[in-house]
Parts: structure tokens; C-alpha cells; sequence
């Protein structure tokens, strides 16, 4: 075989071992809609940020809007300072609220962002005014335990009256 | 009288692996020193990756398609107990591409192509064909050695990302068109949970750093084997049991590395 020849198929090595790259990068993992365009920050404050993590989605009406971009703790107020970014071609009334929710019962979590009515537009470096904190499994539990316990004293006179 | 000869003799065994390892690392020093030729030089190298690369791809694409069939039916074994069938293709994909994939395609390569390069470079020794250069004033580790290590750079990562890529389609094959998994499910699972950089990437890196590993002993045992039939028998033993041992440990540390970075 001449030289040409191992140069030929030396190319179709390499460019196989390119494509299966692609094909790892673009279809196994998720880079081909990782891209977002031009974004600008908004920020919001959480009692409780849960599990939320940096580039968790932020989602509205269940469509990804955007990523959070930095989680940090407002020493001011004590709660959870979170900076999304959100595409520039979304835009949301200025009294939008931002909840922590969860992606099934132990999925991911996330910010889901749901649009209030007013005639103004959050701006770029704008603030989520009105937030509602992850629910945390423990206190809900703990939540649960207590009504029971107040319910019980209810019950158990009438029982031993009977 | 024996119980005397133990401490002696465990220094010396000490000193000769010290003094191996520099040797070793003197190697690869001089080695790297002189590599220029392998880029100057392009053909050297390229005919070096085809007998390297192309003449390993129909090993690692069959132990790839074998590794994506037996994963997607093990998987599934495990998954079905659960109910969480629809994360076949996350776990056929996590696994391949951040360990398996790496990992059997470097130690496949260990054997099919690193025993090849030993064996080559040990006769070439045996029959005085590198003192001949020498004579010649041609620098064998920049003719004979540097398009070889440039090969294997080259030729690791890309048999590795075949080898991923393929086990992929394998489970793929087995998930979907055997056993019935929505496909939708599979391929989405799959691409939300395998990220490009930290699954993807680190595995890239992985298998650099294991084809540097695997080439770097292979010429090594070569270039420095007992020019004798035995002699490059046993250099040529000693190449599969030194890189695969080298791998082994390589990914212990880089998975270490590569987990306690905050993602």
C-alpha cells in the first residue's frame, strides 16, 4: 500500500474518532441545547434555597427560561441571594413570583418563575420580589407529626368512654 | 545467617527500583527532548497511527458493541427491580463514557498495540538496527521513538471515544430494540444527565493521560529490552503487566482528582 493510501485511511481514523466525539458531546450529552444566546440578571431572595445548585434551570410554565448563575448568602437579611440569567427574549411582568420547586418527588430542583399581571417589565438587574422557599422534606414531616399529635388527645378520651 | 541477608537485600531491591524509575524518567526526558521529528516529519507519524490507530479500531469497536450489550442487559436486570427502566441509556452512557470506555479501551490498547511497539523496537535492538542508525548519525528516539509516542497521543483518545461511542449504540440496540424501552425516554435521560464537560471531557482526559502511560512504557520496555529472544519476550510480558497495572492506578487517582473538584 502507498503512501497515499495509509494517509487515506489515517484520515478516516481520525475523522471516525472525531465523529464519535460529536456523537458523545452532541447527542449523549447535552450540549446542543446548553447553548443560550444573550441573557441578562435578575436576582431574587429565599428563605430557604433547598437543593438549589449553580446552573440549576429556571423554569417557566415548565419551559427552561434560563440558569442560575450564582447562590450566595445576603448577610443583611440572612437568606439566600440567588442570580439568574434569563434569555433576552423573555421578558416578565415586574410582580413575576419565583418558587423552589422539585423535579418529581427526588429529582433536581429549580426555580419556577410564574408571571404576575403588571404592565411593567422586570429589568435587568431587577429583583423578584415575592418568593416561596424550597419545601423541605424533614419539616414536612415534622409538620405531619405535629397534627397527628394534635389530633390525638381528640380521639382517645372518647375511646375508653365508650 | 538468612535472617542477616533480609535488610541488605531489601535495600538493593529498593535501589534497583529507584534506580529504574530514574532511569525511567531520564527516558522520557531525552525523549521529549527529541520529538521535534514527529511533527516535522508528518509521515512518520501518520504511518505510525495507522498501524497504532486503524489497525485497533476493529478490536475496541467489537469489545465496545460487546460491553454496550451486556451493560444494557445487567443494567436493565438492576434497573427493572426499581421500576426505573427509562434511565437505561443514563447508565449505559455514565458508565461508558466516564470509566469503561477509558479504562478497557487503554488496556486493550496495552495489548494489542503496546505489545506490538515493544516487540518492534526490541528486534530492531536484537538485530542491531538501532546502533546501526545510530552509527549513521540518525538519532534513534527521534526517528524510531517519537513518531510512535505522538501515535499513541493521537490514537488513545479516539479509540476511546469509538469505544464509548459504540457501547452507546450497543445499549442501544439491546435497550430499545430488544427489550422494548422507549427510545424517547433513553436518549433524554441520557442527555440530561451526562454532562459535556465533566462526563464527557474528564473522559477525553482520562484516556490521554492512559495513552501517554501505555506508549511511554511500551517504547521504554522496548528501547531498553535484553536484545535477545528471551529478552523481548519478557519486555514484551512486561508491557501488558506495567501499563495495565499503570492504568489501574492512573484512573484510581484521576477519578479521585476528577470528584473532588466542585462541579
Amino acid at each position: 500500500m502507498g503512501r497515499k493510501g495509509v494517509e487515506t485511511l489515517v484520515g478516516l481514523f481520525v475523522l471516525l474518532g472525531i465523529l464519535a466525539i460529536l456523537f458523545l458531546a452532541l447527542r449523549a450529552a447535552n450540549l446542543g441545547n446548553f447553548v443560550i444566546g444573550e441573557t441578562y440578571l435578575v436576582t431574587a431572595r429565599f428563605d430557604n434555597i433547598g437543593g438549589l445548585k449553580v446552573r440549576s434551570p429556571v423554569k417557566s410554565a415548565g419551559v427552561t427560561v434560563g440558569r442560575v448563575k450564582a447562590i450566595v448568602l445576603d448577610t443583611n437579611t440572612y437568606q439566600g441571594q440567588v442570580t439568574m440569567e434569563l434569555e433576552q427574549s423573555v421578558t416578565f411582568p415586574d410582580d413575576t413570583s419565583a418558587k423552589i420547586l422539585t423535579s418529581g418527588l427526588l429529582g433536581d430542583q429549580f426555580i419556577g418563575l410564574v408571571p404576575g399581571g403588571s404592565d411593567r417589565n422586570l429589568q435587568a438587574g431587577g429583583q423578584v420580589k415575592l418568593t416561596q422557599s424550597a419545601v423541605l422534606l424533614e419539616n414536612l414531616i415534622g409538620q405531619f407529626l405535629y397534627n397527628k399529635a394534635a389530633d390525638a388527645p381528640a380521639t382517645e378520651p372518647s375511646a375508653p368512654a365508650k | 545467617m538468612r535472617g542477616a541477608d533480609v535488610l541488605p537485600r531489601l535495600g538493593v531491591g529498593a535501589l534497583d527500583v529507584l534506580r529504574g524509575l530514574g532511569h525511567a524518567t531520564f527516558f522520557v526526558i531525552d525523549l521529549l527532548r527529541n520529538s521535534l521529528s514527529a511533527v516535522t516529519r508528518p509521515f512518520l507519524t501518520i504511518a505510525q497511527i495507522y498501524a497504532i490507530g486503524n489497525r485497533s479500531m476493529v478490536i475496541i469497536v467489537a469489545s465496545g458493541l460487546a460491553v454496550g450489550f451486556v451493560l444494557a442487559l445487567q443494567g436493565y436486570y438492576t434497573l427493572s427491580r426499581y421500576g426505573a427502566t427509562a434511565s437505561l441509556g443514563l447508565v449505559v452512557a455514565l458508565s461508558l463514557v466516564r470509566e469503561l470506555g477509558p479504562v478497557v479501551t487503554a488496556l486493550l490498547f496495552a495489548g494489542r498495540a503496546g505489545t506490538s511497539l515493544t516487540a518492534e523496537i526490541g528486534l530492531m535492538k536484537a538485530g542491531e538496527q538501532l546502533a546501526a542508525m545510530e552509527m549513521m548519525a540518525v538519532d534513534p528516539k527521534s526517528r524510531v521513538l517519537a513518531p510512535r509516542l505522538l501515535a499513541g497521543l493521537i490514537s488513545m483518545p479516539l479509540l476511546a471515544a469509538m469505544f464509548s461511542a459504540v457501547g452507546i449504540l450497543g445499549g442501544y440496540v439491546v435497550g430499545v430494540l430488544m427489550i422494548g424501552i422507549d427510545p424517547g425516554a433513553f436518549w433524554s435521560q441520557m442527555q440530561n444527565g451526562v454532562d459535556a464537560v465533566d462526563d464527557v471531557g474528564n473522559g477525553i482526559v482520562k484516556s490521554f493521560v492512559f495513552g501517554v502511560a501505555c506508549t511511554v512504557v511500551a517504547l521504554y520496555q522496548g528501547f531498553e529490552a535484553t536484545p535477545t529472544p528471551e529478552g523481548v519476550s519478557e519486555a514484551t510480558t512486561r508491557t501488558v503487566v506495567i501499563s495495565s497495572l499503570m492504568v489501574l492506578g492512573l484512573d484510581f487517582v484521576l477519578t479521585a482528582l476528577m470528584f473532588s473538584a466542585p462541579s
